[in-house]
């Protein structure tokens, strides 16, 4: 078995079994449900926004190659510049390399699940450069040295006893277990280092083919400090970001808040076109944008599964899903969590080691309910199962199908077969079944009925 | 080698050889496609001025932003004025504009005029920073600020308190109105930044609890003239 599958398999049995931690997680997600509900209702007609989103995405990554070409374009015309990585190691090279350029030493970073997905953290620091996380939830979650449990809401599974002692022991401040005293102590630790980073790192939320600028969605506004203090600012963004008009934010900017954190907008949805212009008096002296690839051409080739692409990273599909409730964030050893991340780890990572993903899932359909941009997510949590088996079939696949094959096309052969199983049932039932004992730890095995159905059926039994 | 632009731009072309059906639409017929066409699903934003300026009260509210109507510039002055007094702010910097150097002059605390150099530590230690705004989005309750309309990037998101004035005449209904408006205003010479500030700065990062004032101001205060 595979490591990742293993490690999931491991985790998410123990993590199930957890009653407090699921109903921690069950509770902080409470308040979402109630005002994204409230949010929705605001919404004249939710069915057509989302029409009108996915459309959207759609037209743009159904034109990647254009649309991208346009917004490099416009970005380099107001002044800023563009880097292409093919994959995680060319976009950590580059961004090491401006660093040294600008010899600089401080990097303050907001989110940035990209960055996450490249390892960056971890490449900057063995080079020698001072990272700090500055989004609450990423800071903690950087002091605590794990990854993030939720790619929207990154610490919702630790405890206010849990951040406090980790603020005694890191930053060496009195205990506390009010949570605005606990932001307030992470308010006033980080104000310094962003007025001392040379580089601010961020994200993108999307890219505006039509003006070159880049948007970027956040609540706290570590996002704004960290474009606006730092003398140079790096965007790290994959390159299905794009859309091709401005107008287009009027419909996924409230999207976004709504289906993802039940606001009507988040706190600051800031737009940049580049770096301090003439006339303006604060601002980075250089603006860079990295555009990676890193497997996305892969899953854009996919036409099935393409509309995985227009996924806007809001979190909603994981606060609907009953596998992400029970086994949690980090089982899934993912960058992104949840439907979605079971959805495209496969494509990005390797189907072979990721598959087990596609399990991941009870085919509910609530996280295909919930996506604003109407991803079909279990139905390619299906696609990924099929494809799986298509590309390297387990033995048990091969024997299995082939056999159940032969037996169905042979309606003697299956009306044999099923007497003889209703016989040996009893049998069965006292047997360790090989392969079997996951399934059968938690079920017993029904009692036999006398007649199969169809001589029930014959014998006007039903 | 080839480079890494022409890679990938070639293999997205590859990719995309073959095509990918259109999204299935489930709402009651396709949205419109034009651009300044407003968006009848979308929240509302009201369709008379009256009615925009009930939805952005209400908003405004909801979002936990003060929201202070006043008839005339002297009654805004006065208005700001009671504001510093009462929370007893000492230092306050605000954006070298018409409509705030009056305001400036009300105020017996220090003041400056921020827009002239970048000191990051002066501008941390004042207690309040007051801007004006590009427009105010009724629908959503949002302030659309930009580093021509306050005064660079940091002043509207350093200082502890956030002080908008603007007037009455700058509330549009939606979204997609003040996007357009930027852009007829400044066609393709937008300013570096744009930001819609919807409320205080906030966070639920802890145990999804919110808390106000997570990097950003922690208040926020609307003077809305006329
Ligand atoms: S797949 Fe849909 S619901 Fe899930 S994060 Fe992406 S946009 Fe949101």
């Amino acid at each position: 078995m595979d490591d990742s599958k293993a490690i999931f398999l491991k985790d998410a049995t123990v993590n199930a079994a957890d009653g407090d931690q699921r109903a921690f997680i069950r509770k902080a997600l409470g308040g979402y449900y109630t005002n994204r509900d409230l949010q929705k209702a605001r919404y004249r007609d939710w069915e057509r926004a989302r029409d009108a989103a996915s459309l959207a995405k759609w037209s743009a990554v159904n034109d990647l190659a254009n649309v991208l070409e346009k917004f490099v374009t416009n970005f380099e015309r107001n002044g800023g510049v563009v880097h292409w990585a093919r994959d995680a190691a060319e976009a950590r090279a580059i961004i090491l390399k401006i660093a040294e350029d600008v010899k600089a030493k401080a990097i303050v970073k907001s989110k940035c699940m990209t960055s996450e997905e490249i390892h960056l953290n971890d490449a900057l620091e063995k080079a020698g450069y001072g990272v700090v996380e500055s989004d609450l939830g990423e800071f903690i979650q950087q002091l605590r040295g794990e990854a993030p449990y939720h790619f929207v809401f990154p610490c919702m599974h630790v405890k206010r006893e849990a951040i406090s002692e980790l603020f005694t022991k890191h930053l060496g401040t009195a205990p506390t277990d009010s949570p605005e005293e606990l932001t307030m102590i992470a308010r006033r630790h980080l104000r310094q280092l962003y007025i001392d980073a040379d580089i601010g790192i961020t994200g993108a939320n999307f890219l505006v083919a039509e003006t070159g600028q880049i948007s970027i969605t956040e609540n706290e506004g570590n996002a704004r400090l960290t474009a606006a203090l730092p003398r140079i600012h790096i965007a790290l963004s994959g390159i299905e970001k794009v859309v091709n008009h401005l107008d287009d934010l009027s419909v996924l900017l409230p999207m976004l808040a709504t289906a993802g954190a039940g606001q009507p907008m988040t706190c600051y949805n800031t737009l940049y076109s580049g770096p301090r212009k003439k006339g303006e008096c604060d601002g980075p002296e250089q603006f860079h944008i990295v555009l990676l690839d890193n497997a996305r051409t892969r899953l854009l080739a996919d036409p099935e599964q393409r509309d995985a692409l227009h996924c806007i990273r809001c979190g909603a599909c994981l606060n609907v899903c009953p596998i992400f409730k029970n086994i949690g964030g980090l089982a899934y050893g993912t960058t992104y969590q949840g439907p979605i991340g079971s959805v495209i780890t496969p494509h990005l990572r390797g189907l072979k080691q990721w598959n087990h993903l596609s399990g991941a899932s009870s085919l509910c359909g609530a996280c295909t309910d919930a996506c604003p941009v109407r991803i079909d997510l279990h139905h390619h949590l299906l696609h990924n199962r099929r494809n799986a088996a298509k590309e390297s079939p387990t033995l048990f696949d091969r024997v299995f199908h082939n056999g159940f094959n032969f037996v169905i096309s042979r309606p003697w052969l299956f009306a044999a077969g099923g007497r003889v199983f209703r016989a040996t049932l009893p049998l069965l039932q006292k047997l360790p079944l090989p392969y079997m004992g996951a399934w059968m730890k938690t079920r017993d095995l029904p009692k036999a009925p006398s007649q199969s159905f169809r001589d029930q059926w014959k014998n006007k039994n039903v | 080698m080839s480079d890494a632009r022409s890679d990938i731009l070639a293999r997205i072309r590859e990719a995309l050889k073959v095509k990918a059906p259109k999204p299935h639409l489930k709402g009651e017929g396709a949205p419109g496609k034009t651009s300044t066409v407003a968006k009848p699903w979308l929240p509302d934003g009201g369709d008379t001025a009256e009615h925009s300026l009930i939805i952005l009260a209400e908003q405004l509210a909801k979002l936990k932003a003060v929201f202070i109507r006043v008839p005339d510039h002297a009654a805004a002055a006065k208005a700001v004025a009671e504001l510093s007094a009462s929370k007893n702010w000492k230092k306050v910097a605000y954006h070298g504009h018409d409509l705030l150097r009056p305001v400036a002059a009300a105020l017996s605390c220090e003041t400056w005029e921020a827009d002239a150099s970048f000191e990051k530590q002066r501008l941390e230690g004042c207690d309040a920073g007051i801007t004006t705004c590009e427009s105010i989005v009724a629908q959503l309750g949002a302030i659309l600020v930009s580093s021509a309309s306050s005064g660079g990037r940091a002043l509207s998101i350093l200082p502890h308190v956030h002080v908008v004035v603007a007037e009455a005449s700058q509330v549009v209904p939606d979204l997609g109105a003040s996007l357009a408006l930027m852009k007829a205003r400044h066609g393709d010479q937008m300013p570096s930044m744009l930001s819609f500030i919807t409320g205080p700065s906030r966070t639920g990062d802890i145990e999804r609890i919110l808390v106000l004032g997570a990097h950003g101001p922690k208040e926020l205060y609307l003077v809305l003239i006329g």
